[in-house]
């Protein structure tokens, strides 16, 4: 010690040494960590998309045509009226969900109807489902043989109008999330101010209510466009002869093989949803902060004249979804619809449909399950080392925009994109095309960004020097990240695993390409055999997922409520 | 091996940090003795919690060398490091009862299962927590987590304590009761200890020395009397307790003047004459009463504070406080409005060169 400080440290003016820092065994494993999570996002994401921007300048012989793919592309009137049915549909839909889905989350956030949860509930039943089941659905009671055929006069379901409905019904869950989000961030004090100023109900509903909610009404609307437009299975199933961008990329590829041309469709889908995208971000980034800490909440006081109106509007739009899920479910279970509506289990010996039988359902749990599984861990694991792992290096600004990308991209190009890529005779990792592998690898980078959303969510809310305590008690910071702060998270973990559960379980558009001989999705064959005229069969199909995601969902709230009990117990006082 | 008391524990040594291209830290030096309590103090943004993180290797300086018992720790990663640190937040593990935090660095060959248990046992009582050890920190009060954060750093006898804000969360109560209990805890132990505080009266309070910081760099370091008493820069005399402060020019015979007030200042007496200076006094230097010899003075209000009033005294164009006795100010009749005269020692008279 004595000669150490008898040495003269440094000349006392002289230049001052630089420090040479040594990375701790923590900070090498994340950094590691980093290589991986970018690597991995490379090979899944980035690569293959790459991919489909290069091929969609090919021509037939992989030769650089420059914009030719753009050019017949656009001088094909069939491919460009497709763009134009794709815009209307998706306003259409918005402009028919946002309001209601508006009304239906005020009422939930901002009234005293009874029956709240139970409404909230049946509000997300359509997310459970696969999109094409509002469409089957739909197509028994307005179909050719459809129960309510004479509603329509002498119009036809397979068309525009089928599929804004069932656009309808599977974008309302999605647009009443967002708005019931913005509804619940209300400051109880500014609504105080108004009443004190004497502003009447519609200034207040005018000037505090909807500013408010702006941006989640922006978000909301952008959302649903973006489903709308990205949605593969309604207009397949009941779009009949109206083309829009999202089938037209299975017909290039699925029905022409022409690959380049289905690269240029796919490179105009990712437009409106890129777009949207940075729309929805902007919006986003002008919420937040809209609530401080101080922020006092709202809590609504009956009054019968807004409350009696908002609770038929509940109850009209639930039995709307309920209806449509009922249908769908009882139309399974008839025998000859419409003719012979005796009740029977006959359309769920899926082996007299279609080769897989009831293979392919099982193939969808094991590929969910899976995507679950790693999905959530390598998630979880990514967002912790991106949050209180290291801060600098040129890494973790790549990493996190490659994070960002997923939710821009439809599920039909990621997976148009993943055969181009995965198909690649140069490529190493070609002996994954047609496994399950590929499904999983795809389901688990196309719903990346929202679980990864989450995650960051749950770990910010945690202390920020959880870590510093750890390191200056000397104890690793895998042994915190285990003992602390995946039990504090285990909410949001558990929220993580069924929505990548229900999201594999219920896709069509991320899928449709890449299934194998042995491994196709359940979702998939819904498509098939409808395509294969057996709607019975594809309904019943469809129920059986929506069963497999209900009784997850279920869980969830049951070992959620175990788990409460048995690792939350700090939260109570 | 405890270091001996009074031998140097921690050596800074030209210290410097950057963050990209802003400098957080300059050319910062300083020596803790062991066993010595020191407070970094300063205004926020002045480097204070930098310094320690780089002390803690939370954010490693970027220059000059950290020396900790001999060794040199500059570059070492927090792991590799002798300290126990407490934050303003706590950050005790919610999901953890108090003893599982006290006890969550205790771990490994040195602390089998029975010393471990006797250790947090000891611990607890020594913050008096004693019938609280199954609690969960929400189910207890901020003072009491601060303890349990407190007995958690100090579990594994560490060389140096780090106190990062350590009252800042709590309410004025608890916080004057907490100060003075860690620092009794601390003479107890004989713990080396750094704390950064913006509060300047908790960092005179319980001290044995202050660094004073401002931009990245130390501005004074002394005794608590030192600081107050004997502040080098005008910024430590404006930090560190109350003032009056001006502007004012040096004139011949340790006089100086303030918009045609002229005070007589000893510190001025050896400044060149025509000298631009910062003036600041003590609002506990300036004495007001009928006796006082000096210039007049109009009062232009009075804060009652309890023992002491706060008088506002124009004097010409200057404004300078003053603080009287209740007692004095009842009895001598002062009140808004009234002509007193004005008495300021010489020798409280702070005078610094004004700035660049």
């Amino acid at each position: 010690m004595a000669d150490t400080l008898a040495a003269p440290l440094a000349p006392r003016l002289g230049p001052i040494p630089p420090v040479r820092i040594v990375a701790s065994a923590d900070e090498k494993r994340m950094r590691i960590g980093l290589w991986l999570a970018t690597l991995f996002l490379l090979c899944a994401l980035v690569l293959p998309l790459a991919m489909l921007f290069l091929r969609s300048f090919e021509g037939h012989d992989g030769e650089f045509v420059w914009l030719a793919n753009y050019v017949s592309y656009v001088t094909t009137p069939a491919l460009l009226s497709s763009i134009w049915n794709s815009v209307w549909t998706a306003a259409i839909t918005a402009i028919i969900v946002v309001p209601t889905a508006f009304a239906f989350a005020y009422a939930i956030m901002r009234s005293c109807i009874p029956g709240k949860p139970l409404l909230r509930a049946i509000a997300l039943v359509p997310v459970l489902a696969p999109s094409l089941l509002p469409a089957l659905a739909l197509i028994y009671l307005f179909g050719n043989q459809g129960m309510l055929r004479w509603l329509l006069g002498g119009g036809s379901i397979y068309g525009p109008g089928g599929i804004v409905t069932a656009q309808v019904f599977y974008t309302f869950p999605h647009a009443f999330l967002i708005l019931s989000v913005a509804l619940g961030m209300a400051d109880a004090r500014l609504y105080e101010a108004a009443e004190v100023l004497k502003a009447s109900r519609s200034r207040i509903l005018r000037t505090v209510t909807l500013p408010g909610a702006r941006f989640g009404l922006v978000s909301a609307s952008v959302v649903v466009f973006t489903l709308v437009v990205t949605d593969f299975g309604i207009p397949k199933v009941i779009g009949g002869s109206f083309n829009v961008l999202a089938t037209d990329v299975y017909k290039q590829v699925v029905g022409l093989h022409n690959f380049n041309m289905g690269a240029v469709v796919g490179v105009v889908l990712l437009l409106p949803a890129v777009g949207a995208f940075l729309l929805e971000r902007w919006a986003q980034g002008k919420q937040s902060g809209s609530l401080t800490g101080r922020a006092v909440p709202y809590v609504p006081k009956p009054r019968a004249r807004r409350d009696v109106p908002l609770l038929v509007l509940c109850a009209i739009v639930a039995g709307l979804l309920l209806g449509i899920v009922g249908v769908a479910i009882w139309g399974s279970l008839i025998k000859f619809w419409p003719y012979n509506l005796s009740l029977t289990w006959a359309n769920y010996d899926f082996a007299r449909f279609d080769g897989s039988g009831w293979s392919s359902f099982w193939v969808s749990v094991r590929m969910a399950t899976w995507t679950a599984v790693f999905g959530t861990t390598v998630v979880f694991v990514v967002a912790y080392i991106l949050e209180r792992g290291p801060k600098q290096g040129p890494l973790i600004g790549i990493l996190r925009f490659f994070i960002t990308i997923p939710l821009a991209v439809p599920g039909l190009v990621l997976g148009l994109a993943y055969i181009l890529f995965f198909n690649d005779p140069l490529n190493p990792l070609t002996f994954l095309y047609g496994t399950l592998g590929i499904l999983v690898l795809n389901s688990m980078t196309h719903f990346y960004t929202v679980c990864h959303l989450t995650a960051k969510t749950a770990i910010r809310q945690l202390d920020p020097e959880f870590e510093a305590v750890t390191a200056s008690l000397r104890v690793p910071i895998w042994r915190t990240f285990l003992r602390v702060t995946v039990p504090i998270c285990l909410p949001a973990i558990l929220d993580i695993l069924v929505y990548l559960f229900v999201n594999a379980m219920t896709t069509v558009s991320a899928v449709i390409f890449l299934y194998g001989p042995d491994t196709k999705p359940a979702s998939v064959a819904v498509v098939q055999m409808d395509e294969a005229g057996q709607a019975s069969a594809a309904a019943a199909m469809a129920v059986t997922i929506l069963a497999a995601t209900t009784m997850l969902k279920l869980c969830q709230v049951g070992v959620g409520g175990l788990v409460d009990r048995r690792t939350q117990a700090w939260r109570r006082r | 091996m405890p270091p001996q008391p009074g031998t140097p524990y921690l050596v800074v040594e030209r210290v410097g940090k950057m963050f990209g291209d802003f400098v957080a830290l300059e050319d910062v030096s300083l020596t803790i003795d062991a066993g010595e309590f020191v407070s970094f103090v300063g205004p926020s943004g002045c480097g204070k919690t930098t310094l320690l993180r780089a002390i803690a290797g939370l954010d490693p300086a970027t220059s000059g060398r950290i020396i900790q018992a001999g060794k040199d720790i500059t570059g070492l990663p927090t792991t590799q490091r002798d300290f126990g640190i407490v934050f303003q937040s706590y950050a005790l593990f919610p999901n953890m009862t108090v003893e599982e935090n006290i006890g969550y660095g205790l771990r490994g060959p040195l602390w089998p299962a029975a010393r471990r248990k006797q250790r947090v046992a000891e611990l607890i009582g020594l913050i008096g927590l004693g019938e609280h050890a199954k609690k969960y920190p929400a189910q207890m009060s901020g003072g009491q987590q601060q303890r349990v954060a407190l007995a958690r750093a100090l579990a594994s006898e560490p060389g140096l304590l780090l106190l990062d804000e350590p009252l800042s969360a709590l309410d004025a109560i608890v916080r004057l009761h907490l100060r003075s209990e860690i620092r009794a805890l601390q003479r107890r132990l004989g713990v080396t200890t750094i704390m950064v505080t913006h509060d300047q009266e908790e960092a005179l309070s319980v001290s044995d020395r202050l660094v004073v910081m401002s931009k990245g760099r130390i501005e004074q370091i002394g005794t608590p009397e030192e600081i107050y008493r004997a502040p080098r820069t005008a910024f430590v005399a404006n930090f560190i307790g109350r003032s009056s402060a001006f502007d004012a020019v040096v004139q011949p015979g340790g006089l100086v003047d303030a918009k045609g007030v002229r005070l007589e200042a000893a510190s001025a007496r050896t400044m060149t004459q025509g000298t631009a200076v910062r003036v600041l006094i003590r609002p506990e230097d300036v004495d007001v009463a009928a006796g006082v010899h000096g210039p007049q003075a109009l009062v232009a209000s009075i804060e009652y504070l309890g023992p002491v009033c706060r008088l506002s005294l124009d004097l010409g164009s200057l404004a300078l406080t003053a603080d009287i006795p209740s007692d004095r100010v009842h009895r001598d009749g002062l009140a808004e409005g009234s002509s007193v005269p004005v008495g300021i020692p010489p020798e409280r008279v702070m005078v610094f060169p004004a700035d660049g």
